[in-house]
């Protein structure tokens, strides 16, 4: 052994070696903080870490299947489980506690379709009736329990900021406890997605589908609830009742991101991870419930991912109105100074048009300002001195603009026999929306396409002219 | 007048379990069980902040603010279903989570920073203590019994056609959405007077558990009502009763354990929708129970808890 022992971490282990010792005491050495505190809060956001890793990836499915709640009535029952298990051995010993926890998260899914089948229940009652009332059971059970081992605090509250201290031999590593016990869970996590991925994915959309093609949904169901029920009581040693959060919530911020469900995978661990990391440090640094503050961060995260998401977000989809907003108007000033040119007595003499006139066409504004300058940055419009030119293309453009507006006329009257002065509002709306495209199938669907039906010349276009 | 301590409980979490029956009832029927668990979980932040606020555990205080961040918890359910493309569940858990998660964090920092001062354990509003239930919280539940009480009867018509036919209450003139902003105030108002004695996780049961079982009694919402009154009022003076008999068991879960057996039995033993009616036996016994009537001249038992097929087959 030539490697130096810098700190007393490791002789109090007995020479067992923890992972990452060396990187994490010279961190501490460049952060100038005792190197066991850096070790605690590296081993504690690792543990917060796994957690977060093995929630979000069996949360994804229970968003997807709508079914977010049975991960809240989980968290709860199985409180139920161990306190059942310790009330019949009257012993905390963690194998027999997990199998109970697990065995109270199955019954839960079982009794909760059970009350709503049997019992006539709406499902949402009987989800409610079954989890407060196992909750309620867990309650009572540990308020008795002398055991220090089970305490309510732990179960409400949970307690992320220790997870970090307590250091166990496991396999000739020195790693803390409840990391060792997450590692299971994690390879469990893995292994069902590794095995059941087309059929999860299948029953998670398309539930009637998966079961005319012979698979089943319901025994998906059960095999997902228990991965969920074995997750929720490995994370519920970490992080309590808010196990939920960490379920549901990253889950959801990757569903407003994406539509690819293995993006949605690898996207929710990173928020997830993201969440407890930064909710150990700000815990550290408000004094506070490091479990809590998860949560709450993962909540801001959403409130962000609804803002900023680029297909669906508040933002994406403002800055799409407005964009559109600024095309309308802009080509409103176009298809107004071509009508000005057809009317003028030398249509083919270019028209001018002041600048303010020009404001007017666009329906004033700040939107006006910015069509104008989307008309000159394209090069549809060209300024000379106070007034405005169309330019070449900008004369090719509104030609096409007013084509579509004529053509949307005579189709109208042609088709719905609508009086002469109700045909210009709708196409003036419809006007931005007609391609060349539609502008073929209109005229070969018209009778004629030479005039509207105000007696006024459609414009034509040849193909390569239009936008 | 004198009264001692189990009595000023009793009073409480009796009239407690009465508002809680009458307001749940129709969130049970109207299918927002879970929104009082939603109020409830979110209001424990408002909670802390308040006490933050104004350094004070008078109960109104403390409970003003729980009521404010509870509703902000259930407007914010209705913005996010709105404006999101997540669903409803998805919705649900969400809020309530991170509100509890930002309630958790709250009470942490104020045990922590509170380390000497007892009255700063607002860690008890959790799981609720309905011993420490003083005469000033009971006089407030009575009021707060009195109101919904008040406006149940008062709108009971309206409310009952919200409940079973929501488009035909529009088409009357009545204003849906008025309705149930007014429902849903008096679910965020109940949960907030039962959180001291029954605590953020597990007053949701008491909005569920008794009008649930009321429903297998009786078809008739007005029944039901009392029905789910009475159990609820049962619920809670059996369970205060159990907890000072038992020293050291907690109210609150006591109080859920007993609705959930007066569940049980109602779903065994209740009339034509009971467990026991329907096997064949016990449809000939029931010239010996003197409580139910025949079959012919009672509206066939609905095959659902639907409230849409139950007003339609009980009309």
């Amino acid at each position: 052994m030539l490697h130096m022992l810098p700190d007393t971490a490791v002789l109090f282990a007995g020479g067992i070696p923890i992972p990452f010792e060396a990187q994490t005491t010279r961190l501490a050495a460049s952060l100038g903080l005792p190197a066991t505190d850096v070790q605690n809060a590296f081993w504690t956001m690792a543990v917060g870490a796994l957690c977060a890793v093995c929630c979000s990836l069996a949360g994804c499915f229970l968003v997807l299947r709508r079914i977010s709640l049975l991960g809240d009535a989980l968290s709860h029952s199985v409180l139920a489980g161990t306190a059942g298990v310790y009330l019949l051995t009257g012993r905390v010993d963690p194998v027999p506690m997990l199998c109970g926890a697990i065995a109270a998260g199955i019954v839960t899914a079982v009794l909760t379709q059970f009350v709503h089948k049997a019992a006539l229940v709406p499902e949402d009652s009987s989800i409610g009736i079954v989890f407060t009332s196992l909750f309620a059971f867990g309650v009572v059970v540990v308020s008795q329990a002398k055991h220090v081992h089970l305490d309510l605090d732990c179960v409400l509250f949970g307690d992320l900021a220790f997870a970090g201290v307590n250091l166990h031999p496991t396999f000739g590593w020195l790693v803390p406890e409840s990391f060792r016990s997450l590692i299971p869970t994690l390879m469990i996590t893995l292994l069902l997605l590794a095995v059941f991925w087309k059929e999860l994915r299948l029953t998670s959309f398309d539930p009637t589908l998966a079961v005319t093609l012979g698979f089943s949904a319901t025994l998906m169901h059960y095999l997902l609830t228990t991965v969920v029920a074995i997750v929720t009581v490995s994370a519920m040693d970490v992080v309590g009742l808010l196990v939920v959060a960490l379920l549901i919530v990253p889950a959801a911020i990757a569903r407003l991101l994406t539509d690819r469900l293995s993006t949605m995978l690898v996207l929710s661990c990173l928020i997830g991870v993201s969440c407890t990391t930064i909710g150990y440090l700000l815990a550290l640094r408000w004094d506070s419930s490091a479990a809590g503050l998860s949560a709450v961060v993962a909540g801001a995260e959403l409130l962000v991912a609804i803002v900023v998401s680029p297909k669906n977000g508040l933002l994406g989809r403002l800055l799409r109105t407005v964009r559109l907003r600024i095309r309308i108007c802009a080509e409103d000033v176009l298809a107004g100074l071509f009508r000005r040119q057809e009317r003028s007595d030398a249509p083919d003499k270019r028209v001018q048009a002041s600048v303010s006139e020009c404001h007017t066409l666009a329906g004033g504004g700040i939107m006006s300002v910015a069509a104008l300058r989307w008309l000159l940055s394209r090069q549809l419009l060209q300024q000379a001195g106070p007034v405005m030119l169309l330019s070449e293309t900008g004369l090719r453009y509104a030609r096409s603009m007013v084509r579509s507006h004529r053509l949307w006329e005579a189709y109208l009257q042609e088709n719905f026999n609508l009086p002469s002065d109700h045909l210009h509002d709708p196409a003036e709306a419809m006007e931005h929306f007609i391609g060349p495209g539609v502008q073929q199938q209109i005229t070969e669907e018209l009778s004629q396409s030479a005039e509207d039906p105000h007696g006024r010349a459609i414009p034509d276009v040849k193909r390569q002219d239009v936008r | 007048m004198f009264f001692t301590q189990t009595q000023i409980v009793l009073t409480g979490t009796l009239l407690l379990g009465i508002a809680a029956g009458m307001v749940g009832t129709f969130a049970v029927l109207r299918r927002r069980a879970l929104a009082g668990d939603v109020v409830a979980h979110s209001a424990l932040p408002g909670l802390c902040l308040a006490f933050l606020t104004f350094q004070s555990r008078s109960m109104l205080v403390l409970l003003s603010g729980a009521l404010l961040s509870g509703l902000l918890g259930a407007v914010t359910v209705s913005l996010l279903k709105r404006f999101t493309r997540l669903r409803d569940d998805a919705v649900q858990g969400i809020v309530l989570s991170v509100f509890y998660g930002g309630g958790i964090a709250l009470t942490r920092s104020i045990q922590n920073t509170h380390r000497n001062d007892p009255g700063a354990d607002l860690e008890s509003f959790i799981i609720g203590q309905a011993a420490t239930m003083l005469k000033g919280d009971v006089q407030q539940i009575a009021v707060v019994v009195a109101v919904t009480a008040g406006i149940v009867l008062l709108l009971f018509k309206e409310l009952k056609l919200l409940s079973f036919d929501e488009q035909f209450c529009q088409v009357q003139g009545w204003s849906a959405m008025g309705l149930d902003i007014l429902l849903m105030l008096l679910t965020a108002i109940t949960v907030v007077a039962g959180l001291p004695a029954v605590g953020v996780v597990l007053t949701a049961a008491l909005l569920i558990i008794p009008p649930a079982a009321a429903r297998f009694w009786s078809d008739r919402l007005s029944r039901m009502m009392m029905i789910a009154c009475a159990i609820g009022g049962t619920s809670g003076v059996t369970g205060t009763l159990l907890s000072a008999r038992y020293d050291g068991l907690p109210t609150g879960p006591l109080i859920v354990l007993t609705s959930t057996v007066i569940f049980a039995l109602s779903w065994v033993f209740a009339p034509h929708r009971g467990v026991l009616w329907k096997s064949r036996d016990m449809t000939d016994l029931q010239s010996f129970l003197p409580w139910v009537e025949s079959d012919d001249t009672v509206p066939r038992a609905p095959t659902t808890l639907d409230p849409h097929v139950s007003a339609q087959e009980a009309s």
